[in-house]
Order: structure tokens, then sequence, then C-alpha cells
């Protein structure tokens, strides 16, 4: 019931308000009453037809970096990853 | 897909469970409630209790809002339908919910009732519009991931002069569900030593909310995101919080949780809902302050107050667990009807109609495990 999926922003219409999004071959309207300043290109998680929030890309980036970290901490022989 | 398949990283999730298993001292257990219901479910899918040590133990919470919701509202929305014959819209998850007597959404709409699966409450307000002549009440349901879209419908339909459109309104509120979990916890209740703290729910209220939950209850809480190495990651965050004497709110999901939460839907919830003096939760009882009601700007929205239902007592199935494991106290294989009498084709019971739910997580990927390595309530 509370899941929401990672959509990316393909077109926003003139109001601002709905957007058509990507969810991999798929497009789907997403409303956006509940977030400011979307732009085309955008990733937002989309739940019931709603975009709730924004995903930050840098975030996502340094939270698998820390994953990596992680797991190469614990093995000595694990190649550094790229 | 993109935030989905990085986060599912076979590899990583080696890394990570290597990590765990070389955190988790040997001479300690490590009790961890995960509260949502997509946590659970993350966990039995990608066989996350499976790759743990065997003192790093899961412990399934109350965090699905369909299983938490009382039968008696499952009927009182019945009755809407068919006693007061409006055309009822929902969200596919409560179609097949057990009410009193067996009852349900989908047997009420095979006998006639006008019963409407909708994915969004724009499609509510949709038909409102487009059926003038009938009312149309939306049957909201949900954590606060879910209200702010019910809370954009009210005010659509205010601005709109959609009269002949209401409201259901069945949203409740996280933290008060965890505070009950924390306070009854011990003996009596379910000894635990973390929290894997709610993800979606998390974008819209913010990781600030839970800081209750150290410092009242000294217990350390990681927001988690719903995918196996988000799962994964919380775990080893709480069990180095745990390692090293401290107790925080920590957020693993940044990509989408920050402290302070996503404000205009914040500001739109406060707007269109006051919070109910007391709301019965399957399982919990009657919390205070603890779910939803429409504010008094919005009340004649509110299909409580347009529709009057009374609903008789409604038994919970003889034998049904639900109550019991929804606190965290028992686990779906202590139901004597699991797998036998209940499954997901012939549910008995709300765990076990929720994708989300305990009963029918442990049914889809855990029941064949042995009993030394399913995750269990200790
Ligand atoms: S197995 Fe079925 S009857 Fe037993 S607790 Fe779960 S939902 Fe209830």
């Amino acid at each position: 019931m509370c899941l929401a999926i990672p959509a990316r922003i393909t077109a926003i219409d003139p109001t601002g308000q709905s957007a058509t999004v990507a969810l991999g071959a798929v497009t789907r309207d997403c409303s956006l009453a509940l977030i400011e300043d979307a732009a085309v290109g955008d990733y937002v998680l989309m739940h019931v037809g709603y975009a709730l929030n924004r995903i930050s890309a840098q975030e996502a980036q340094q939270t698998l970096a820390l994953m990596r970290e992680a797991g190469v901490l614990v093995d000595p022989d694990r190649p550094e990853p790229a | 897909m993109k935030y989905i398949d990085e986060f599912r990283d076979r590899d990583l999730a080696r890394g990570l469970a290597a990590a765990i298993a070389a955190a988790a001292d040997p001479t300690r257990q490590y009790r961890l409630i995960e509260f949502c219901g997509g946590h659970t479910h993350a966990i039995f899918r990608y066989g996350i209790a499976d790759l743990m040590p065997t003192n790093v133990r899961c412990i399934h919470g109350p965090g699905c809002p369909v299983c938490v919701l009382p039968m008696a509202r499952i009927d009182h929305a019945i009755a809407l339908a068919t006693r007061h014959g409006v055309t009822l819209c929902t969200y596919a998850d409560l179609m097949r919910v057990p009410a009193g007597e067996r009852r349900t959404l989908l047997k009420a709409k095979a006998a006639g009732a006008d019963i409407r699966m909708i994915y969004s409450t724009q499609d509510a307000l949709r038909i409102a519009r487009e059926n003038p002549g009938r009312q149309v009440v939306f049957f909201a349901i949900g954590f606060e991931t879910t209200t702010p879209p019910t809370a954009v419908a009210a005010k659509v339909a205010k601005a709109q002069g959609l009269n002949n459109f209401s409201i259901f309104c069945n949203h409740v509120l996280t933290p008060p569900a965890l505070r009950t979990i924390l306070a009854t916890a011990g003996p009596q209740g379910v000894r635990l030593d973390g929290i894997l703290g709610p993800s979606h729910v998390s974008t819209v209220i913010g990781s600030r909310s839970y800081g209750f939950v150290p410092q009242l209850f000294g217990k350390p809480v990681v927001i988690a995101g719903f995918e196996p190495l988000d799962v994964m990651q919380s775990i080893l965050m709480l069990i180095r919080q745990l390692n090293e004497g401290r107790c925080e709110v920590e957020n693993q999901y940044t990509r989408a949780v920050t402290p302070e939460g996503n404000r205009k839907a914040q500001a739109l919830m406060a707007e269109v809902f006051r919070p109910r003096e007391t709301f019965e939760w399957r399982g919990l009882g009657f919390l205070p302050d603890s779910a939803l009601r429409l504010a008094d700007d919005y009340a004649n929205l509110d299909a409580e107050r347009r529709f009057a239902v009374t609903i008789g007592e409604v038994r919970e199935v003889k034998g049904c667990e639900c109550p019991a494991i929804l606190r965290g106290i028992k686990e779906p294989t202590d139901c004597k009807l699991f797998g036998t009498v209940c499954t997901p084709d012939n549910p008995m019971g709300s765990c076990m109609v929720s994708s989300e739910g305990a009963c029918a997580a442990y049914w889809s990927y855990g029941r064949f495990r042995e009993p030394g390595f399913r995750s269990a309530t200790v």
C-alpha cells in the first residue's frame, strides 16, 4: 500500500500540475500537486498517481558508494570497485 | 529500471551480507522490528532473512494499512454501497479483505453493489464528475504516504463544488502506532533492540518525526528504503549503532527522505485533516490521536456525516492470529489456520490478503523454510 516507484518525468503540461512519466517502457499520467519545481528529466517517487518527492541522483550515488565500501571492508581480496 | 536495478545488485548484496556477518557480535542478540509491510515483503521476497546470522532476527511490525484496518470499517464501507446505494471507489488492495461473517467488497460487488476499483483519487473525482446524479464515496485508507493524494482530492472537490463526492476517511498515522509498540515492548510484549523506520511514509513526514524513539524509548531507528540492498544496509547501520552504544535516528534512504520531509504535502494534510481523538487499529486496539478525520471546513465532504451507518458487533474469525502478528508477538506459522484453511485464495484475515501482510509474505516466500532458518519473533 505504501509502495511508490521511481518514474522519470518526460513532459509537463502547461498548467504545471500534471506530468507524463516513464516507468521503464510504460508511460503514465502523474499529478505534480504535491511537489514544487518539477522539471523534465527529474526522477520522482510515484504513488497512487502522485509524485511524492524527487529522488536525489547525488544521494543515490553516495548510498551505492557506501554499500560498496561496506562489502570491500570485510573482504580484503575483493577488487576495488570502479 | 533506474533506482531499482542497482539497489538489487547481487554482488553488493553479497558484500553487505558479509559486512553484517562480520559486524554482528555473536555474544548478543539483534532483534530488529521492521515497521513497514513493504520491508516485510522485501525481506521475504529477496531471502534477506536467510542471509542474516542467526542472532539477527527480523520481527514484523504493523505497518500495512490494509492489515490494521478493523473489520468494522470494511463493513461500514459495504453498508455505504449496499444500504445507501452509493458508488464506492476503492483501491484494489481492499477488495478481498474479510469483514464480518466473511463479507468482502468483492462479494458485495458481485451481488450488484456499485463498487469501483480505482488507481488514483483523480479517478474517483472523474467518476463523480461523470455521474452527477449519483453519490460517489472514496474509501480513503493509508498512512501518511497515501494521505496527501486524498487531501488534494478534497481540495479539488471543494473548489469545484463537486457536491456528489465525499470521503470515507480511514487514514492513520505511523508515529502513534510505533509509540504503542514501543510502550508495550518488553517481557509482556515484543522484545526488540532496534527499528527499521518507515520508507515512503518518511518521504512525507521526514526523518525528524522519529526523534521520540531514541529520546523516550532508548531504541535506535534507521529510516530504510524498500529495495533489498536498502534493507540490508539499514540492518548493518542498526547493528553498528547497537555495537557502538549509539542510539539515534539515522537515515539510510537519503535519496528520497530528508529530515523535514515534504512540506507542501504536510501543509495540505494539515489544512484538510484533523486528528481523531481515538481510532481502532487491528491488533493494537484504540489509539489516541492515531488517525485523521476531515477538518470542519471540509465536513460536508465527510461520508461519515453525510450517511448515517450503524454497524453491529463484528467478530474476528475464530483462530485468526492477525492481531498478535500485527503486534509482533506471534508469527504466521503460529496460526493453526495458516496454509490450511487460510491461503491467499481463501484468506481468513487481512494479513493474508495484502501482499505486504506477514501471512501472505510467509505463504509466498517462506513457508517451506526449516524452522531454524525462518525469521522469528523471539
Ligand atoms: S494465517 Fe490467516 S487466519 Fe491465520 S493469522 Fe494469518 S490471516 Fe489470520
